[in-house]
């Protein structure tokens, strides 16, 4: 298992930047933080706890936390997958903590896992799969009125990482 | 390693057949394995990310079965019977009551 503290130090250090809290569950907490430093010390990246990695680098760096579901979580349920990142409401009513569904696509799941398992004769779609596509169309981009900052989601984040200006200070950015 | 596989935890509760599907990382699961043990009810549990190999593919594909999204935890009542994914806690206590 990784040490704990560094990963700690890390995850809230993203949060405040981002203008999301850790989990106000202790135990919760306490439980997640040990699931990444185990993943860690196991796979030498830090998978989410709440997810099974396949151990394979290149198909878990969208699970890696703070991972790519992150934020399109926090905007629909106030919490991330594994609950490590919250809103403000969930930070301050914990009862609001709960399962929230799987983001992540199935296609990406089920590519992830064969590859670990080390399916023979598995097709080209798997050796060749580079990333994913992603879906961008439709998917809004933000900017920041005050620094310029750009960011590609569905709603603005909480805070801008960059100056710390809030979200109502955000418009939508269109390439005309 | 087949010693990891299908641990036992014994309860009062043997009502009914309840499998759950973990990963020993998962403070979900985690907390699902607590409910379990609090409501007195017996249980197996596989804690996949342990298990390699044949064994992972094995238990991975078992998932499958119950939940193609492969999700944890998979709480299995009654050879399938019921399936219920996540820690729905008023879910679990009510089908195992």
């Amino acid at each position: 298992m990784a040490d704990r503290q560094p990963i700690i130090e890390a995850m809230k250090r993203n949060a405040q930047k981002n203008g999301y809290y850790l989990c106000p569950d202790q135990q919760l907490f306490n439980d997640l933080i040990d699931g990444l430093a185990t993943n860690t010390g196991r796979y030498g990246y830090g998978s989410c706890p709440c997810r099974v990695a396949s151990g394979l680098k290149k198909y878990d760096v969208d699970i890696i936390c703070p991972c790519e579901y992150r934020d399109a979580d926090v905007d629909e349920y106030g919490m991330c997958y594994c609950g490590l990142f919250v809103n403000e409401k969930v930070k301050n009513d914990p009862s609001l903590l709960g399962p929230i569904p799987e983001r992540r696509p199935q296609e990406v799941i089920d590519v992830a896992l064969s590859a670990a398992e080390q399916k023979p004769n598995v097709p080209d779609v798997i050796t060749n799969h580079s990333k994913k596509e992603k879906k961008t169309e439709g998917v809004k981009i933000w900017r920041c009125t005050v620094c310029g900052y750009l960011c590609a989601r569905e709603l603005p984040p909480p805070i801008c990482p960059i100056c710390k200006a809030k979200a109502e200070r955000f418009e939508v950015f269109t390439i005309t | 390693m087949n010693s990891m596989k299908h641990e036992t935890v014994p309860g009062k509760n043997t009502a009914h057949h309840v499998k759950i599907f973990t990963l020993s990382t998962c403070g979900w699961c985690k907390k699902t394995k607590e409910l379990l043990k609090s409501l007195d009810v017996a249980y197996e549990y596989v804690d996949v990310d342990k298990l390699s190999g044949e064994d992972y593919t094995e238990a991975s594909e078992e998932v499958k079965k119950y939940n193609p999204h492969r999700t944890y935890p998979t709480i299995v009542i009654d050879q399938g019977k019921h399936v219920i994914l996540g820690f729905k806690d008023k879910e679990i206590k009510e089908k195992l009551r």
